[in-house]
């Protein structure tokens, strides 16, 4: 469906920077911090050096102000824990640690205070905390800054975890998240960060229902299931499964809870066979969560067994040759839906 | 009982500080009562803890904040937290201040002020910290206390907050309740020198150690972190030392780790015989006036204790609700129990009723 109207491209990165302009712009309740977020601290000459190590604040103090933009200490428990009193006392935060690998810093501020709070306290105090984080490997960053993590998150109550997939999406989950009424947590893939993707981003703002998956790509012989950066490559391995005479069914997860348990269910119903392609570890992840469901709620449907492509059950490695080993690739996926529909 | 808007020492004041530090101690004997009879496990008594936050939340209004601890209940009645309510709350009944969801190491009112006690050691601070951060970039004067203990002094988010509400200059108060022992762990072998309040120079903040079996003494100290927080100057750290006459939670023999020869000396300094002789010796109020306000205060417990009582449980399709304001409830009712919870509250109750 070609318009006449252009298309506007942004990158993942720009994209999201947009969406914290226009939420900044929207609600003076919002505020953002995190390490660097600005940079150059009170030097006003180097005010807006940084911007994060993705760059995804840049430009955001300039306009905004040192009293909503925060550059913060390198204190994980002591600003995500602030973002989570904030939000109880009326503000919107947006708190940014850097790489999910940190979690364990601030895991306490995270899964006693964040998740928990709205339920112990009766229901009567909410935190619309948004934390956003950076994941996954590829970047040959090694084992610390490589992680993905978002099964962790998953299995905790009270949190919403959200993972995009390309500049449109991340735009609408984003400023979703930030209007929410639940903490909600935003895993950014770097090896996404900077593509520009093929939908249009239009520029008014726009929100994405959280918990809702996408269908990134319609089909009948095989549903591949895609977490953030996976579902590139369930895209690549659906055109190569095409060239093979094979109709493969994209779904585009986005949110991982809520999770659309339903949109997995249809398709699964009508292709009968899936593959579920993660970047998290292998052992009680949301592949694992998925294919407990297929086989609970879809067993009398499936002309094979559910597959996992997922990393092996080890850290992420730094050297190249290692890490090319490590991440799910097109090839792998080809080959689990070779052998489901063979 | 109200928290007297006047900050000047007067005959209010007093008899305010006098009410609230009899209402926890009663309070506090009627949940052991309460934990004794079984319908509650262990507790954390503030019995000889009273005059902290007694002489803290004499400053604060309902709008200001404060966050606590495991041990918190003579926080949130100082902070004026509903009596029947937190008794019912420690019971887990659905009359309670969290519907019976949080209990004893979580009672929590936000219309109070009161944004919970946590049961994490140190994992309040940050919180209390960032509610403080809500209130200057919202650009009110409200104040936010938080309460922890000496164990907690060693925890990293106290030092975190410590320096965030520094140079940020926040309007939070650490409040430091030195009650000796962490558990029992004696703070001498936990804290490297062996002053808490020395820290705060550290973060370029005023440190103040007060006897905190004083209420007038934690009154002044307090008055004057509470101006400081108010007119934007930025965070104290008080440490108040303190003594708790229990054991840490009740079942534990506190001899076991502190002798006979130490807990007499600090039921020599009983905060709450120290205020009486003070208001009696000034004639502030006379013995008389004092029983009529023991008496109320013994009502009062009682009334909050029959409410508890009678309170109901908790239906079980509570279990379901509050996890998040807004999310699909077939996803949180995903077990077997769940559905089967689940669908006997709906037909009881329709769906969402308890929500």
């Amino acid at each position: 469906m070609v318009q006449a109207q252009a298309v506007r491209q942004l990158t993942y990165i720009q994209a999201v920077n947009e969406a914290l302009r226009q939420e900044l712009e929207r609600d003076d309740s919002v505020i953002v911090m995190g390490e660097d977020i600005a940079g150059g601290g009170t030097r006003p000459d180097k005010q807006d050096a940084w911007g994060g190590p993705m760059r995804l604040t840049k430009g955001l103090i300039g306009q905004f102000g040192p009293e909503r933009i925060r550059d913060t200490p390198i204190s994980e428990a002591g600003f995500v824990g602030a973002g989570v009193g904030a939000a109880a006392a009326g503000l919107r935060p947006v708190v940014d640690l850097m790489y999910v690998g940190f979690f364990g810093v601030c895991a306490d501020q995270i899964i006693n205070n964040a998740a928990k709070i709205h339920y112990m306290f009766g229901g009567k105090v909410t935190i619309p905390l948004t934390i956003m984080t950076g994941t996954g490997a590829g970047t040959n960053s090694a084992a610390q800054h490589s992680e993905t993590l978002y099964s962790i998150f998953t299995h905790f109550p009270g949190l919403k975890c959200v993972v995009p997939s390309n500049p449109y999406n991340v735009k609408g989950l984003f400023m979703a998240a930030i209007r929410d009424e639940d903490p909600v947590i935003i895993f950014n893939n770097r090896q996404l960060m900077g593509f520009r993707g093929d939908p249009h981003v239009p520029e008014e703002p726009y929100t994405l229902e959280i918990g809702k998956a996408d269908i990134a790509r319609e089909g009948s012989d095989v549903t591949l299931i895609g977490i953030g950066y996976t579902t590139r490559v369930c895209l690549q391995a659906a055109e190569e499964l095409e060239a093979q005479g094979y109709s493969a069914e994209v779904i585009d997860l986005l949110s991982l809870s809520p999770m659309d348990n339903e949109a997995i269910l249809a398709s699964v119903r009508k292709t009968r066979k899936i593959v579920i392609v993660d970047e998290d570890y292998p052992r009680c992840s949301i592949a694992t969560d998925i294919s407990a469901l297929v086989a609970e709620e879809a067993f009398d449907y499936l002309d094979a067994p559910p597959r996992r492509v997922t990393p092996p059950h080890v850290s992420v490695p730094y050297s190249r040759p290692l890490e090319a080993l490590y991440v799910p690739t097109k090839e792998q996926v080809v080959e689990a839906a070779l052998a489901s529909l063979q | 009982m109200s928290t007297p808007s006047n900050a000047s020492l007067n005959q209010d004041s007093l008899l305010w500080m006098y009410e609230t530090m009899v209402t926890i101690r009663r309070f506090e004997e009627q949940a052991r009562r309460e934990a004794d009879a079984g319908k509650l496990r262990g507790m954390h008594s503030s019995i000889g803890q009273e005059a902290v936050p007694t002489g803290i939340c004499a400053h604060l209004r309902d709008d200001d904040y404060t966050l606590g601890t495991h041990r918190s209940h003579h926080h949130c009645i100082a902070k004026g937290l509903d009596l029947s309510e937190m008794m019912a709350e420690l019971l887990g009944k659905s009359g309670g201040t969290n519907k019976g969801k949080g209990g004893t190491m979580h009672i929590a009112d936000a219309t109070k002020g009161m944004l919970g006690a946590n049961g994490v050691v140190g994992s309040n601070i940050p919180v209390a910290t960032g509610v403080a951060l809500a209130a200057k970039v919202k650009g009110t004067d409200q104040v936010s206390v938080s309460f922890f203990g000496d164990g907690a002094s060693s925890q990293g988010s106290l030092h975190e907050s410590m320096n965030l509400a520094s140079i940020w200059k926040l309007p939070v108060i650490f409040v430091c309740e030195n009650n000796r022992y962490a558990e029992s762990t004696p703070f001498e072998y936990a804290v490297a020198g062996a002053s808490i309040s020395d820290r705060a120079a550290g973060y370029d903040m005023p440190g103040v150690a007060v006897d905190g079996q004083s209420v007038l003494d934690v009154y002044e100290v307090a008055e004057a972190a509470v101006k400081r927080a108010r007119a934007g100057e930025g965070p104290t750290l008080i440490e108040a030392q303190t003594y708790r006459y229990m054991g840490h939670f009740g079942a534990d023999d506190p001899l076991g780790y502190r002798t006979e020869e130490e807990e007499a000396y600090y039921h020599g300094k009983d905060c709450i015989e120290r205020l009486t002789a003070h208001i009696l010796d000034g004639e502030f109020a006379t013995k008389d006036d004092l029983v009529v306000i023991d008496q109320r205060v013994v009502e009062a417990v009682a009334v909050a204790t029959k409410f508890a009582n009678d309170s109901p449980f908790p239906p079980p399709g509570d279990l379901f609700t509050d996890v998040y304001v807004s999310y699909p409830m077939e996803q949180i009712a995903v077990s077997s129990i769940g559905s089967i919870v689940a669908s006997a509250e709906e037909a009881e109750y329709g769906p969402g009723a308890s929500g």
